[in-house]
């Protein structure tokens, strides 16, 4: 049995207390939260004294039978059962593709994972036949799943857009012979969109995802052409265009911020202000000795700035119901299940990244790390004790998630970024998690002001 | 209630792991971010319509 746990906090004017484990999130008065500080290890009577100079006998009284109704109720207080009994994917069913279509880019960004495409390796584009090889696999592998997805991503699957209509075309063909629901996204730096690619996303992708760090500064410092320009001026038009066309239909458009842009919220705004309203701003991924790298000393101006712009965004929010940054978005009445919420993104086992050369990875950012390579199309699977470790990496198993408050939501958090950290899928990214932690009280503080 | 407003309820059921964790919702890391976890503001399939 998992102990009881709450987790209080206060921000934008709200005193909030989530309980752990059984998912219950609730806005309570400034009484409710001191008594709560008490309430597991002392009577009502010591709870009275301690609090008498604050609050009125009564109320405290009052208070306390409402706490005691939630806590009767599996509300406050609620001891967990975890998954026991639960074994996750065991019949390692894939549902989901990151296709790196062509490892090469049209772009030269300072923070690119990938190595400016290429992920160390050589410049290369997948063929039509490992393309198809690879939703054959997806469609095979997939067991009983109905939806399955597949990303177009690079370096740029744009410099290798014949192969994403194609596959979107035999994708199709696959619905119907395996009666599936094959589900395209595709995620671009825009230099190459035209009228006939955006109206071919627009029309086959369910979703897009747009990268673009903000303001054109802060774009161009970090986002380069091949001869060293900005790209924010060739892009943004395209974006512009491809999002009016878009209608109702998903899409973001995904920032990066570094050391260089800790004022991020001001790219997140930039982004409003050019009229796009489904934005996401990531921290960056690197090792801590890059030059614009993120690391501790920075972590409290982040925090800080999160902050900051939540309260922005609740302003907006009440002008303006359709815009949505990604990482303060929490559905607490529809969001996903425990298994979800226990078990993350499903890398190395249920999602894998394949290369142009057909070879099988956990996910995209372990692409071009020989160790983690998992097999190849042709082979399947062929470190089965890698796939385990994958699903092994979980909140019941990671000792630092077994008691964090955060971690029936960040589900235990990347295992890239655990591994990049500390070489060790079992660690979780330090620096990761305070920013999530952080994140995680926005978006509940920012639905208690809706 | 007067000074308690529950935003959610239980939301972590585990009561019939057979009808839940059926897989068929987006892979978390497909939506946007591509880079950290955020499962959160993902829906789950079987209460969409």
């Amino acid at each position: 049995m998992i102990k009881a746990q709450i987790h209080k906090f206060y921000l934008n004017d709200r005193y909030i207390v989530l309980d752990v484990n059984s998912g219950a999130v609730h806005v309570v008065d400034e009484v409710v939260y001191d008594i709560l500080d008490y309430y597991e290890d002392h009577s009502k009577e010591e709870i009275l004294n301690i609090l008498k100079d604050k609050h009125e006998a009564r109320v405290i009284e009052e208070a306390y039978e409402e706490i005691a109704y939630l806590v009767d109720e599996g509300l406050l207080f609620t001891e967990g059962a975890g998954l026991e009994g639960f074994e996750y994917n065991k019949d390692n069913i894939v549902k989901a593709l990151c296709l790196h279509v062509a490892h090469d880019c049209n772009l030269k960004c300072n923070y690119c994972f990938a190595s400016q495409g290429n992920f160390k390796g050589e410049r290369m584009k997948m063929s039509l036949e490992t393309g198809k090889k690879a939703l054959e696999f997806l469609a095979k592998n997939s067991g009983n799943r109905k939806n399955l997805e597949v990303d177009f991503f690079g370096g740029e699957p744009l410099m290798n857009f014949e192969l994403v209509k194609e596959l979107v075309k035999y994708g199709r063909e696959l619905d119907k012979k395996y009666n599936k629901n094959f589900r395209f996204t595709i995620t671009t730096n825009g230099v190459l969109l035209d009228d006939d690619k955006i109206e071919f996303i627009n029309e086959h992708m369910d979703n897009v995802v747009l990268s673009l760090d903000g303001r054109k500064e802060v774009n161009d410092r970090m986002r380069k052409t091949i001869n060293d320009n900005g790209s924010y001026d060739i892009i943004v038009p395209k974006f512009k265009e491809l999002v009016e066309k878009r209608g109702d239909k998903d899409y973001y458009i995904r920032g990066t911020f570094t050391n260089h842009n800790l004022d991020f919220s001001n790219d997140i705004m930039d982004f409003y202000k050019q009229g796009f309203k489904k934005v996401s701003v990531e921290p960056v991924v690197t090792s801590e000795e890059m030059e614009y790298a993120l690391r501790r000393e920075h972590l409290e101006d982040v925090l800080r700035e999160y902050e900051k712009f939540s309260k922005e965004y609740i302003e907006i929010k009440k002008k303006d119901e359709d815009f949505l940054f990604f990482h303060f978005m929490i559905d607490l009445d529809q969001g996903p299940c425990i298994v979800k919420r226990s078990v993350g993104c499903g890398a190395g086992s249920e999602y894998l990244a394949v290369t142009p050369e057909g070879d099988l990875y956990p996910c995209h950012q372990f692409v071009g790390e020989e160790e983690f390579k998992l097999g190849t199309l042709d082979s399947g699977i062929v470190k089965k004790d890698l796939r385990e470790v994958f699903k092994k990496a979980n909140i019941y198993n990671k000792e630092e998630c077994k008691t964090c408050w955060a971690r029936y939501y960040c589900s235990g958090g990347c295992h890239a970024n655990a591994y990049y950290a500390h070489k060790d899928l079992m660690k979780p990214y330090e620096l990761g998690c305070e920013m999530e932690k952080k994140r995680i009280e926005c978006s509940i503080s920012i639905l208690a002001n809706l | 209630m007067k000074y308690i407003r529950t935003l959610s309820g239980k939301n972590l059921r585990r009561e019939d792991l057979a009808k839940i964790g059926c897989g068929e919702c987006q892979t978390s890391c497909q939506s946007a971010c591509k880079t950290s976890c955020t499962v959160g503001n993902q829906k789950c399939e079987q209460k969409v319509d």
